[in-house]
């Protein structure tokens, strides 16, 4: 879509400086008159909203660096301190820890929508790529900055998480020692975690740029996946159009972000993070931040042993590879039709995708042994030895009465005990079930359907989908539906 | 540039400019290499942190029947003072039922005479399931076979620290120590 500039330098100053450091008309070319599909819709502000996000994360996070120790024995009353003492401490603390969880929502709508419309299908795959990069060092960037305010949970979600690295066969205690600059969690860790906390963000910012030029080659998708056929007819300058468009949507997200900032700022957070931390005491349940629960279900989802891979090494490729997966979907995909509004069944399984993504969320944030649902009442069970001492058996009761009678007549060295026998469906299964489908809808769905679907007619133009095809009858007649072999291919 | 590349041919069709960069690529890889080196080797223990790997106890002052804890370079150890009772029950297990078979004797350190010191059991602090550290007798829950009790997902050790039941795949480790004097050990990470 970089056609040739419009950009004409009116005062002198800027023909001099055009033909010096043409800023100007590269500024014009990218954000003003960039030519921009007419039909995009509200999913499509959220890049603008994440551009946004990255900004106030860094701008916050440097005045955070002004008053944070990173000092084992420091760093909680450090953060406490910009809680209470440093003026406006809070309001700066709390935008960087909600806008960390704004930035992610806003990452997984836009990711959601890049699936949705095929905008990872050609010529538009390093842009997707990037794409997969810039949310792979979010990841990392976030889990970073957690272990920063040295809680409970940023200590000992940290050395779950480097426990991991350690599964990995050969070089992983190598690795993890080398991670975390000691053979436990300390003061060399928390150092190098606050470094390359300070520095990903700009690697981030550095890989948005290329983001942004892989976006303005081809140039934006679009709600029909119908690409741009003439630029007059098809598209609108970037302002002011969707200077606005995009304007409205970060008011209105900034609104919510707010919220959460000024009256539920620890809403997403954990209250253990508020205990410092200590080695020795572990606490009962530790879950990561809300955004990487559905990895952390996937990842306590394997159970078995698979082959020669134990289970928890095989935990851990599960959890990487999910992630890794999203690297090659433009390639997984096999359908020619790159807008899910057109393809019937893909839609389905898309939906079915999206509530499988939510639903690991929950998975990743209950007790895997806790129950969904129960499929009968709670029942009351005795558990005894027999004569030879060495099974173990039980017996169900309903009545607390007859349990106890039963447990009096059995001989002393019977053992008896009473337990609460529950049967239901565990969040394990409810994990594993969803872990399948998410790896199903790639490396399967995806690529089956594409050859098997049979796509809706597509318009034949972006000014068709917009003014219907009664008006715009000079753009031809609509693609007629039929399966990929249909000989309009310009969407594809 | 066409005569220099051009007097430099050889029978075989290989020129001196291939060989110079061959070296010269082999140069810049090694250089690479070797400036890579120590940014890499930084990020391991450093010289205080690797002496700071070692700690002496005085089992002496644990009650029976008690533990304490020790952090040695942040990795937490458990040093348990077991009563009879205790020990009894480690040496009664049958072996061929354990997740992770090893006898009482096998997670013992003998003393400077050479005999097992049974009272005093040190193990690793740390759950062989994800890294927590599991609750023990001053926390009031030593879980169903009376050693420690890991909360974070329900794994149960006996008094010997051999896993017996939940998810956690090992024993406890035991870790490299030895004994000073009668009542003085030292444990190395």
């Amino acid at each position: 879509m970089s056609g040739p500039s419009t950009y004409e330098p009116k005062t002198g100053f800027e023909k001099w400086l055009d033909t010096r450091l043409p800023i100007i008309r590269f500024a014009n070319d990218t954000a003003i008159d960039f030519p921009t599909p007419k039909n995009l819709n509200y999913w499509w502000t959220f890049g603008g909203i994440l551009a946004i996000c990255l900004v106030i994360q860094i701008v916050t996070g440097i005045v955070l660096a002004m008053h944070y120790v990173p000092d084992t024995s420091k760093a909680f009353a450090s953060v406490e301190r910009i809680m209470r003492d440093v003026e406006f401490g809070w309001l700066v603390r709390y935008i960087h820890a909600n806008g960390a969880s704004m930035f992610f929502l806003a990452v997984y709508i836009h990711m959601f929508r890049g699936l949705y419309y095929g905008s990872y299908k050609a010529p538009r795959e390093v842009l997707w790529i990037l794409g997969v990069v810039i949310y792979l060092i979010m990841m990392g960037t976030a889990f970073l900055g957690y272990v920063l305010p040295w809680g409970q949970m940023s200590y000992h979600g940290a050395s779950v998480i480097t426990s991991l690295i350690g599964a990995i066969p050969l070089v992983g205690d190598t690795v993890k020692t080398f991670l975390q600059g000691g053979p436990a969690i300390g003061d060399p860790t928390l150092n190098r975690f606050f470094s390359l906390h300070y520095l990903l963000p700009f690697v981030i910012f550095g890989i948005v740029v290329l983001h942004v030029w892989a976006l303005h080659v081809p140039g934006n998708n679009n709600p029909t996946g119908v690409s741009v056929k003439d630029v007059k007819k098809d598209t609108v300058p970037f302002h002011p159009y969707y200077t606005v468009k995009d304007g409205f949507a970060i008011l209105v997200f900034l609104m919510i972000f707010a919220y959460f900032v000024f009256y539920a700022p620890n809403a997403l957070g954990h209250t253990d993070n508020y205990i410092e931390a200590n080695p020795l005491q572990t606490p009962a349940h530790i879950v990561p931040e809300w955004y990487l629960l559905p990895f952390y279900a996937i990842l306590r989802a394997i159970t078995f042993d698979i082959g020669p891979i134990d289970a928890k090494l095989a935990g851990v490729i599960a959890m990487f590879g999910a992630i890794a997966i999203l690297f090659v979907v433009p390639w997984l995909d096999t359908s020619k039709v790159r807008s899910m509004r057109y393809r019937p069944l893909a839609k389905q399984f898309f939906i079915l995708f999206v509530l499988c993504g939510i639903g690991l969320g929950f998975a990743g944030a209950n007790n895997p042994d806790d129950l969904l649902f129960k499929f009968r009442e709670d029942q009351l069970v005795v558990a005894y030895t027999d004569e030879a001492g060495e099974a173990v058996k039980s017996k169900g009761f309903d009545d607390y009465h007859d349990a106890e009678h039963f447990m009096q007549e059995l001989p002393e060295a019977a053992k008896p005990g009473l337990e609460i026998s529950k049967a239901g469906f565990k969040w394990l299964w409810a994990a594993q079930l969803m872990g399948l489908y998410y790896f199903a809808y790639f490396l399967v769905i995806l690529p089956i359907l594409g050859v098997k679907e049979k796509p809706k007619p597509r318009p034949a133009s972006i000014a068709d989908s917009v003014l219907g095809h009664k008006k715009a009858s000079s753009g031809g007649t609509p693609i007629p539906g039929g399966a990929n072999a249909s000989p309009a291919r310009d969407d594809a | 540039m066409s005569d220099a590349h051009t007097s430099n041919i050889e029978e075989d069709g290989e020129t001196r400019r291939d060989f110079i960069h061959i070296a010269a690529g082999a140069a810049f890889a090694g250089g690479a290499a070797a400036v890579a080196w120590p940014f890499v080797m930084q990020l391991g223990p450093a010289a205080d942190t690797r002496a700071a790997s070692s700690a002496e106890v005085d089992t002496s002052k644990i009650p029976l029947g008690g533990e304490i804890r020790v952090l040695i370079g942040g990795k937490p150890f458990f040093v348990r003072h077991r009563t009879e009772a205790e020990i009894a029950a480690a040496e009664a297990v049958n072996l061929s039922k354990l997740p992770d078979p090893q006898t009482d004797d096998e997670r013992l350190v003998p003393m400077m005479n050479g005999e097992l010191n049974r009272a005093i059991l040190v193990t690793s602090g740390a759950c062989t399931h994800l890294g927590c550290v599991p609750v023990g007798p001053a926390q009031g829950n030593t879980g169903d076979f009376g050693g420690w009790y890991c909360p974070c997902h329900g794994s149960h050790y006996d008094t010997s620290g051999r896993i017996r039941k939940g998810p956690a795949p090992k024993n406890l480790p035991v870790p490299t120590y030895a004994y000073l004097s009668d009542s003085l050990i030292k444990i190395s990470l």
